[in-house]
């Protein structure tokens, strides 16, 4: 039987949606140890438990140095747990935290997972979700960063309580990289880009104006994302952005607004499971790949449907 | 701000020759690897390009004896990346040139390009892209730090470099966060599309490029056995590859007034409201 380390860069707080979908996929396997890089919050260990995982490794974190902290609690929990597969998170820092302990310690680091078998086989998407591989582990240590939305978040049944265990770390080395400052965003209502079941997106033809899409998100419950145009416009946050070099998104429901489709835009959002498109020209390629394409002005279509699912919902 | 006085520093960049993006790509379904043909220099390295040319150019350009050294692995046309990077500006080349490096996973790469970085002497900095737009793994860079011992200051959305301290500064999305991050050299810096604007070669830098050195090395040559990278070298193993059926295609409707109400619909028919 596997054992699997899952490995959390802050645990200090509920788990999210993501995190809960890595608990879910860890509990799959014969035994399942929680890191975090911080100390694990009383609602986060009530929430492990209910994955059926009853161990747990914190270490806090003292606030020196970027990233060093977090790598050597990776590291001191694989070496402690010897598990033989480590699922983490697919955003960039978790990423790069797997791929310094891959060459470390002779392991193999699988990106954009979306499952991994009881035989520790990766499946993952390729070339922007236009193909999907699989792959292993030749060295016996399989670490995977998990995209969001993969996997069904399902709590197994309670462990009871879970074991928390201080993990002891060595004697850390003077940090390379500084913190010289952080600038906190504004937090949002809405759920994040990566890992909303929703996503309503804006492109050129938003004419620098996201109110109607604001409007059917609040409907919907949805994130708002953007092209790179739309950015780099400064109509809306570069971290809006959906794309190659912005955010991939995997949701349930994608609806695109005002974007014609260009193979950069395609790549962030074509593995969602529904898209919807709507734009003004005829001849956008967003529309071959829609399950449902409607040519017609973004401004009129988004305030009616927003209006229609309130009076429904009513 | 040009000061002659800076201690010249010796800039690698890394590039890579991938498929371009704009066209069809394909996994070979006997090698399982991907089809090469038709390859372009990663648009996401002409960033890294750009931030070291920035750098020197801000620090007493050329003339000061800085280097940037544009490298890059691969066997044959791989080398046009490198070619590339000369017409942007970048004073040489270096290109490890090896049939072995075929089936190279990120930690395959990683050891062969750190192999690589080791073989230029006193290397101050190593620039790369945020990923490649091949990969997409993003994971090379981080593994190059750590392998090398520098530090690390990855997906870099602005630059700035202090001469005198020989200190980097840059800015990073983290999580909810913007974090500003500060490092010495040694370091290995990959940088955002959000960086810099990255320069055409104009045809002066065209004509100037056909006279800068490329230098071939093979494994052998920066210290690499056969079998340390390749696909035996390689900690993964890729056992299928498919490509994803098309899309079904979908219903287009054309609004006259109503259209709001079917995406409505649409989204209940699916269960998604």
């Amino acid at each position: 039987m596997s054992s699997a380390l899952v490995f959390f860069t802050d645990l200090s707080a509920a788990p999210g949606k993501a995190q809960r979908e890595l608990l879910t996929l860890a509990s799959r396997f014969g035994t399942a140890v929680v890191a975090a890089a911080t100390e694990i919050s009383a609602e986060a260990r009530e929430a492990i438990a209910g994955y059926g995982i009853g161990t747990a490794l914190q270490a806090a974190n003292p606030g020196r140095g970027f990233g060093e902290h977090e790598l050597a609690v990776l590291d001191a929990a694989l070496q402690h747990t010897d598990a033989d597969l480590v699922l983490l998170g697919n955003d960039s820092f978790s990423r790069e935290l797997g791929a310094r302990i891959a060459v470390r310690r002779n392991a193999a680091i699988v990106t954009d997972v979306i499952d991994v078998s009881a035989e520790l086989i990766a499946t993952k998407d390729e070339l922007a979700g236009s193909y999907t591989a699989s792959a292993k582990s030749t060295t016996g240590v399989l670490i995977a960063a998990v995209k969001p939305n993969s996997i069904e978040d399902a709590p197994a049944g309670s462990a009871g309580t879970v074991q928390v265990t201080d993990l002891v770390l060595g004697d850390a080395a003077a940090p390379k990289v500084s913190i010289v400052a952080v600038e906190e965003k504004v937090a949002s209502e809405r759920p994040s880009l990566s890992e909303a079941r929703v996503v309503v997106a804006g492109g050129r033809g938003v004419d620098g104006d996201f109110g109607p899409l604001e409007d059917l998100a609040d409907a919907l419950g949805a994130a708002i994302g953007a092209s790179r145009a739309a950015t780099d416009a400064g109509w809306i946050s570069h971290d809006a952005q959906v794309g190659q070099t912005g955010v991939t998104v995997s949701p349930q429901l994608y609806i695109s607004a005002g974007i014609s489709g260009a193979i950069q835009q395609k790549a962030g959002m074509q593995t969602s499971k529904y898209i919807i498109a709507v734009n003004k020209d005829v001849d956008a390629p967003v529309f071959d790949i829609a399950d449902l394409g409607i040519v017609g002005d973004l401004a009129k279509v988004l305030p009616q449907a927003a209006a229609e699912i309130r009076r429904r919902r009513a | 701000m040009s000061d002659a006085s800076t201690t010249p520093l010796t800039i690698v960049v890394l590039v890579k020759h991938v498929p371009d993006v704009q066209f069809d790509r394909h996994i070979d379904q006997e090698s399982l690897r991907l089809d090469r043909s038709e390859s372009v220099l990663s648009e996401l390295d002409e960033y890294a390009v750009e931030a070291a040319l920035a750098l020197v150019e801000d620090n007493g350009g050329f003339a000061a004896g800085h280097q940037v050294i544009a490298a890059t692995m691969g066997a044959g046309s791989s080398v046009n990346s490198v070619k590339k990077a000369l017409q942007m500006g970048a004073s040489s080349g270096l290109h490890l040139n090896d049939a072995a490096l075929a089936g190279s996973d990120a930690v395959a790469t990683s050891k062969a390009l750190a192999a690589l970085v080791r073989h230029v002497p006193n290397v101050d900095l190593v620039v790369t892209g945020m990923a490649s737009t091949d990969a997409e793994t993003s994971v090379v860079p981080a593994q190059l730090a750590e392998l090398l011992g520098f530090a690390q200051l990855t997906h870099a959305a602005s630059v700035a470099f202090d001469a005198s301290a020989r200190e980097l500064t840059v800015d990073r999305e983290h999580l909810n966060q913007r974090v500003t991050l500060k490092a010495g050299l040694p370091a290995v810096l990959s940088v955002t599309d959000q960086a810099n604007d990255p320069r055409y070669p104009n045809f002066k830098g065209i004509m100037a490029a056909k006279k800068k050195s490329i230098e071939e090395v093979d494994l052998a040559g920066i210290g690499l056995a056969a079998q340390e990278v390749g696909a035996e070298g390689s900690t993964t193993s890729v056992l299928a590859a498919e490509q994803r059926p098309a899309r079904p295609a979908g219903t287009i409707i054309h609004d006259s007034g109503d259209a709001g109400i079917a995406l409505v619909d649409f989204l209940a028919a699916q269960k998604l409201i």
